[in-house]
């Protein structure tokens, strides 16, 4: 309760959003007695009302239970793509900033290459090729994204290894793989573990985006991106469809960035 | 009579975590050919006593007491007045070269922004007098170091630069902080000779913080040490280096490394040193001191004169006796 | 006996060029931080190397302790030749030889707790079972006069000096033979380098270390070393036992910087500076006596002839043609 009470308000609430999202995941039956995917013919696009808080789409399925329903699937996403590439880049920018010159200017090409195109064309140009599907969506962010985080990793890396601590390890006989996991992984890892949260929010809207798109989480899987996809149709008429998923995602975001914010200030290294 | 008189100057900083009371009740002067070393460890408030008398501290600074200017209170003074004051008759030296000068301006231009505010110099005269003051700080091809940016000096000359824009109004006093302390002893050496010379020929009056005890010694007239925010003993360097007469001077001259045998254990100060923001009631020193009486831990000794122009603020004055063998 | 030998080494460091200088052609240039070195560490001693800022100190200790591989010369310790060895051989190398390192502050993992930092040493070198290495580290921060309690508790948590003792406490955890500590009071409060140089003479008298103290102190030199290496832009240009140095200096350089350095002896002010001019860039070194631009008594012969560390006639050796 005291570690509590020293936490700063923003993180406490980012962590509160990201807990209701798990609690969602966990267990959607808890926050709603509607079935998501049973159809009700007698509330077609019913605007949000107290029975349905947000409304129905055109077959009467509840949006609230649709909405809460997809939240295991996104934080799934959330997850899964971000800790592919960031396991990936964080193991690359590792090897690259302690190793340096030839290695790093490979990289460096590497990186140029990659960073050439925006991140969501490459993706889905990707996906387009592998076919659609949440599994092939992770090998398209992975192969993508761990750029980001090896480019991290590296710049932190490159700073560590040249800290006296370092050079002490040296002296005192230690081997390379002590090295880096026992000395400068610890130490390197905070931008990447902030980056990987705040990523969170961005996986989810790029898993909502190929959801949307037909790409990511094929229906009848209830996913945000999907549900917002579903509303299209009906945004003139009955708004709320896409509205409310719209909502929950904005939200969800928040909760990542919080978290990963408040996280940077607590991860900070006492000097 | 002091050129520069400093009476219970105090200066307090509001932190996020609540007021530190950096300098506390200091007071000295400073006469013209004078130089006055103020001396003490890290942290002990010789930067913040020294910026605080031409109004140099940061806005969370609130500072009180009384600072005169040959008589006049440099405090109360309009900006205009202050302005004029400031870089003129009185200059300053900052503990930082890289960061006092500025990046993207010549030196050249550095020097001739001062001249142009403080005398009355056409051009032709102004650079002329540029590539004087060059040469007086030891920089040599003057003319062309002119048109150089900061960043083409070494370390040594940048320093010497700051002293060269310092010095471009013949300023009547120099306020130096730490002006040697990131040098090398033969550049420190070369520039504690110059301005001991300005000192000597000019008539100038210095103000010289230091932590380096040698650099009091062989430099200063007189010498104040602080500690924790405030004076513990005042006097000239021969009184004060050579009979001390507060205990943690006493402490501080008897951990040097001096003319012992060599090899012979050093006397160390036990303890850390003080920290500014939890201070303590009594004498800031106490709870480091081998002198101590029961009234030290809870009544603050104040500054009484020991001898004509030596004072100090040790309840064991009396007892430290024996001289420094330095 | 010589414990530590050091014969010839250089260590240069390329210089980055930018564009300009690629496209006008402007040849390679390299920093010149080690350049010729010879040296003797001998059994038991303190040997001060001094010189300022940037005459190669630092570097020449990493060279000594492998951290970095000098580019000529040899280096031999307790008569194995040190640059060759590999592997275990390396690792037994660095039991013998520690160093101590000048930023308390970054020289000590942040994110390890001080039991740990030093429980590692002794677990990656196996001196001692693993069930008592709580035990020995105990021992080693009472050597170095911490408290128990500090094993638990993390760098930040502790002021300059203790961690420097930290950094003490970790190197004597291998049980070394030979401690190079390049200015390892420097950072600190002038009030606690007292008990720093004291925890060095003591810990050297009880363990039988054999010390290479850098710093630019020469107050604390004088003091505390047996003998002394001055060395000026690279090369040493002086060495001997440093109470015979500082009342007889040899070389013109070690001679204005003995009288540079301010004595805490109120008044002793005089007029002249003990030598003008700065040190010149490493990147291009003066032909002939690297001091000859500042040399107060420099002949022609000076700035052509480079001079050897040689006798000269004296009882140690000195690198001035005009010395002897
Ligand atoms: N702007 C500021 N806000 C808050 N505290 C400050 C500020 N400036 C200085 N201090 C505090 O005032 C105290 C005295 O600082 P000062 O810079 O005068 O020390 P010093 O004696 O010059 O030390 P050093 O030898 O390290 O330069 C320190 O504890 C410092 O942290
Ligand atoms: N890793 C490096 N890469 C390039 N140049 C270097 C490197 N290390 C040192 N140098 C250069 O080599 C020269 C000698 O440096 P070194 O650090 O050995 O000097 P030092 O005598 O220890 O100085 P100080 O008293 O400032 O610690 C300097 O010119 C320095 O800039
Ligand atoms: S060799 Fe010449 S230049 Fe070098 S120190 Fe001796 S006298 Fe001076
Ligand atoms: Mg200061
Ligand atoms: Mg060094």
């Amino acid at each position: 309760m005291r570690l509590f009470k020293r936490l700063p308000a923003p993180l406490l609430l980012g962590l509160a959003i990201l807990a209701l999202m798990a609690a969602f995941a966990i267990a959607p039956g808890a926050f709603t007695p509607y079935d998501p995917l049973g159809f009700d013919f007698s509330a077609l696009l019913a605007a949000p009302s107290l029975a349905h808080p947000f409304g129905t789409d055109q077959f009467g399925r509840d949006l609230l239970a649709r909405s809460i329903s997809a939240t295991a699937i996104d934080l799934q996403i959330a997850l899964f793509a971000t800790i592919f590439p960031g396991l990936l880049g964080t193991l690359i920018g590792l090897l690259v900033g302690w190793y340096g010159g030839v290695v790093d200017a490979l990289f460096g090409r590497l990186v140029d290459l990659v960073v050439t195109f925006p991140f969501l064309v490459l993706v889905i140009a990707i996906v387009a090729v592998l076919g659609p599907g949440l599994v092939n969506m992770y090998i398209a962010v992975t192969i993508v994204g761990w750029v980001f985080y090896a480019r991290l990793m590296r710049s932190e890396v490159m700073v560590q290894k040249n800290g006296e601590y370092i050079a002490a390890c040296k002296v005192l006989g230690y081997s390379t793989p002590r090295i880096l996991f026992r000395h400068i992984l610890p130490n390197a890892i905070r931008p990447v573990l902030v980056y990987a949260v705040t990523d969170m929010a961005l996986a989810i809207l790029l898993g909502s985006s190929l959801g949307y798109l037909g790409l990511g989480a094929q229906p009848p899987e209830a996913e945000w991106g999907v549900l917002i996809a579903d509303g299209k149709n009906f945004f003139t008429t009955a708004p709320w469809i896409a509205l409310f998923p719209g909502t929950v995602i904005v939200i969800a975001g928040l909760g990542f960035s919080l978290t990963g914010d408040g996280l940077a200030d607590l991860l900070e290294v006492k000097r | 009579m002091s050129l520069l008189s400093v009476e219970n100057l105090h200066v307090t900083f509001s932190t996020p975590r609540g007021p530190v009371h950096a300098v506390d009740g200091v007071s000295f002067g400073v006469g013209a050919g004078e130089v006055l070393g103020i001396v003490g460890e890290s942290g002990s408030g010789k930067s913040v006593t020294l910026r605080a008398i031409p109004k140099l501290l940061h806005a969370n600074a609130t500072v009180s007491g009384t600072v005169r200017w040959r008589g006049e209170d440099l405090h109360a003074m309009d900006d205009a007045r202050l302005r004029a004051v400031r870089g003129g008759q009185v200059a300053v030296v900052f503990q930082e070269p890289m960061s006092a000068l500025n990046p993207v301006l010549p030196i050249g231009v550095q020097i001739d922004e001062v001249l142009t505010a403080h005398t009355q110099f056409d051009a032709a005269a102004r650079r002329k007098r540029g590539i004087e003051l060059l040469g007086l700080v030891g920089i040599a091809s003057a003319a062309t170091r002119l048109g150089q940016f900061p960043h083409e000096f070494s370390g040594g000359m940048r320093q010497r630069a700051m002293i060269a824009i310092a010095l471009a109004a013949a300023p009547a006093l120099l306020l130096a902080d730490e002006p040697t302390t990131a040098l090398d002893v033969t550049i420190q050496d070369q520039i504690l000779k110059l301005l001991l010379r300005l000192v000597g020929e000019l008539g100038m009056a210095l103000v010289l913080v230091t932590h380096d005890l040698g650099v009091v010694a062989e430099t200063c007239d007189r010498v104040a040490v602080m500690y924790a925010g405030r004076l513990c003993e005042t006097g000239t360097v021969h009184d004060v280096f050579l009979r001390p007469h507060h205990a943690y001077t006493h402490a501080l001259l008897r951990s040097m490394p001096g003319e012992g045998a060599a090899r012979s254990m050093l006397v160390p100060i036990p303890g850390q040193p003080p920290r500014i923001d939890a201070p303590v009631p009594g004498c800031a020193f106490a709870p480091r001191c081998t002198f101590t009486e029961a009234r030290c831990a809870t009544t603050r000794p104040a500054l009484v004169a020991m001898a004509d122009g030596h004072e100090s603020a040790c309840y064991a004055a009396a007892r430290l006796g024996s001289e420094i063998a330095a | 006996m010589s414990l530590l030998s050091v014969r010839g080494i250089s260590k240069r460091f390329p210089a980055r060029r930018g564009m300009v200088d690629m496209l006008r052609g402007r040849p390679k240039l390299a920093v010149h931080a080690v350049e010729q070195v010879s040296l003797e560490v001998f059994r038991g001693e303190t040997l001060g190397i001094v010189g300022e800022s940037g005459c190669g100190k630092s570097t020449l200790a990493r060279c000594l302790v492998r951290l970095h591989e000098p580019d000529a010369g040899a280096i031999d310790f307790d008569g194995a030749d040190v640059l060759g060895l590999a592997g275990p051989e390396r690792r037994a190398f660095n039991r013998r030889v520690q160093m101590v390192f000048q930023d308390p502050y970054s020289s000590l993992n942040p994110r390890m707790t001080v039991g740990a930092t030093l429980g590692e040493a002794l677990m990656v070198h196996n001196v001692v079972p693993k069930a008592e290495i709580p035990r020995r580290v105990r021992e080693l921060l009472d050597l170095v006069h911490l408290m128990e309690n500090a094993a638990e508790r993390y760098p930040h948590e502790f002021s300059g000096g203790q961690r420097q003792r930290i950094g003490i406490a970790r190197a004597l955890a291998v049980e070394p033979s030979l401690i190079i500590a390049d200015e390892p009071v420097s950072a600190l409060d002038v009030s606690v380098q007292a008990a720093i140089v004291n925890l060095f003479m003591e810990l050297q008298d009880r363990l039988g270390l054999t010390l290479v103290f850098i710093t630019h102190d020469l107050r604390l030199v004088k003091h505390m070393t047996h003998r002394v290496a001055v060395m000026y832009l690279g090369r040493i240009v002086e060495v001997g036992p440093t109470a015979e140095i500082f009342a007889a200096p040899r070389h013109p350089y070690t001679q204005a910087l003995i009288r540079a350095v301010p004595q805490v002896k109120p008044g002793r002010r005089s007029g002249e500076a003990a030598v003008m001019g700065e040190l010149p860039s490493p990147l291009n070194p003066p032909p002939g006596c690297a001091f000859h631009p500042r040399c107060p008594v420099a002949t022609a012969a000076c700035r052509e002839t480079v001079p050897g560390l040689e006798a000269r006639g004296g009882a140690w050796d000195v690198a001035c043609l005009l010395a002897g």
